[in-house]
């Protein structure tokens, strides 16, 4: 009997990869599954923080697809490395702040050392020609091919027919004839396959794997840059841009105020490292406060933040301010009217 | 057999995940690892990662904010 060879599957919790994964299964091949955790993925955490996701199930899709196919499921902590992917990426951005191309380079690279370190034989990804602006435009597909090092060992199943025949089809381990040449932004053949697989309730996330896809978030990560005068950011930074309602009203400060309790529990956990805004006279968030505040900076903050307390409509309101360290000063400071929060104040 | 703790509190899915998993690969099969986690997230994450890696729950528990997951380590 010949030898049974193995694949390292990129699981993104998407309907893509697990499709990839499973036309190999079929044919035989030993499939275990690999995740990166960037910091940014829309997996997991968000619905941790806000309250009101709680009634939705929690489930991290790569997980879910995983145990969909059987295979075991590797999750690799990026963090650190990613940094230098997010802020120089040589290929440059997409439409927002997703690094797309260099990614998914840096991704198979470390595909590639997984599986020369585990004994593997190749790399499946569930890329198809076409599908998206950035990574999988047809000229571009060679380019991850040829740097993340990856060469013929990576296989795309969902549009293998549409590409040169990689090592795994030459040699024989793979039947070509029955991968797929999908091709194009037409999600119709991907919903068939899964149907005919038997998936239901797959993932459908809009635009991409990352929160660096959506505006809002790369408008945070922006500010967060221009703020302090540089590229660059830790994991509690990039956590925080997720959460509450965020607002510049000065070139120095950001204020971070909650939205609901959720939140509130979330932001509580910074209060060591942020001096902090909580309203005692009524009910209101929890506003951190990022920068270096004058007295009279303090005061403005807080009137900011009693506008979104229950008592915005009170002529006084009672703030604790809390420093870093635990030193609490209390003050009294009239709740600013809608009218004056500028819109350009929100990030 | 060894009984091990591995506190996951204050981060957020998938790092306790993630931990779980770095710390079970340095244990051996019929040891016992207690996750301690404060995101509840991990309630559904640890267990699903513990089924598809051949690992088995022992026992779930919440108390306050935080939950408690108990692992008996398999050879996977
Ligand atoms: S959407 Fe995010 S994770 Fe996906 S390829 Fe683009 S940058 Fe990478």
């Amino acid at each position: 009997m010949s030898q049974q060879r193995k694949a390292v599957a990129l699981i993104s919790g998407g309907l893509d990869s697990l499709l990839a994964a499973k036309l190999l299964l079929d044919q035989g091949i030993h499939v275990e599954g690999i995740n990166f955790y960037t910091g940014f993925c829309v997996e997991g955490h968000t619905h941790a923080i806000r309250k009101k996701d709680k009634a939705k199930p929690k489930r991290n899709n790569a997980l879910w697809s995983a145990e969909q196919l059987g295979i075991k499921l590797h999750i690799i902590d990026i963090i650190e490395e990613y940094k230098d992917v997010l802020i120089n990426p040589k290929h440059g951005y997409g439409a927002n702040m997703n690094p797309c191309l260099d990614c998914k380079i840096f991704m198979v690279s470390k595909a590639k050392q997984w599986m020369e370190e585990n004994g593997f034989d190749f790399i499946i990804t569930g890329e198809v020609m076409g599908q998206r602006p950035m990574s999988q435009r047809k000229d571009l597909l060679p380019v991850v091919v040829r740097e993340s090092g990856a060469d013929d060992r990576l296989l795309r199943p969902l549009c293998a027919k549409n590409l040169a025949a990689t090592l795994p089809e030459r040699e024989g381990w793979v039947d070509r004839e029955k991968l797929k040449d999908f091709s194009g932004r037409n999600r119709k053949p991907q919903m068939a396959l899964a149907a005919e697989f038997g998936f239901e309730d797959y993932a459908t996330p809009a635009g991409g794997c990352c929160f660096l896809t959506d505006k809002n978030y790369s408008d945070k990560l922006v500010d967060l840059w221009q703020a302090r005068n540089k590229k660059e950011y830790e994991l509690d930074d990039i956590m925080l841009l997720k959460v509450g309602r965020h607002l510049r009203p000065a070139p120095h400060y950001k204020l971070i105020v909650s939205r609901e309790e959720g939140e509130n529990k979330f932001l509580k956990g910074y209060k060591k490292q942020f001096s902090s805004i909580e309203l005692t006279s009524h009910n209101g968030p929890l506003t951190l406060v990022d920068g270096k505040l004058s007295d009279e900076d303090f005061k403005m903050a807080s009137r900011i933040a009693a506008r979104f307390s229950q008592g915005r409509d009170a002529d006084m309101v009672t703030v604790k301010i809390t420093g870093p360290e635990g030193n609490e000063k209390t003050i009294e400071v009239p709740p600013m009217p809608a009218s004056e929060i500028k819109q350009e104040w929100y990030i | 057999m060894s009984h091990y703790t591995l506190d996951a509190r204050n981060s957020l899915c998938p790092m306790p995940v993630i931990k779980t998993q770095n710390k079970i690969a340095e244990l051996q099969p019929g040891d016992l690892l207690e996750v301690v986690c404060t995101d509840p997230g991990a309630l559904n994450d640890i267990p699903a990662w513990c089924r598809i890696n051949g690992h088995r729950v022992k026992e779930t528990s919440e108390k306050g904010d935080e939950v408690a997951i108990v692992i008996e380590i398999n050879a996977g």
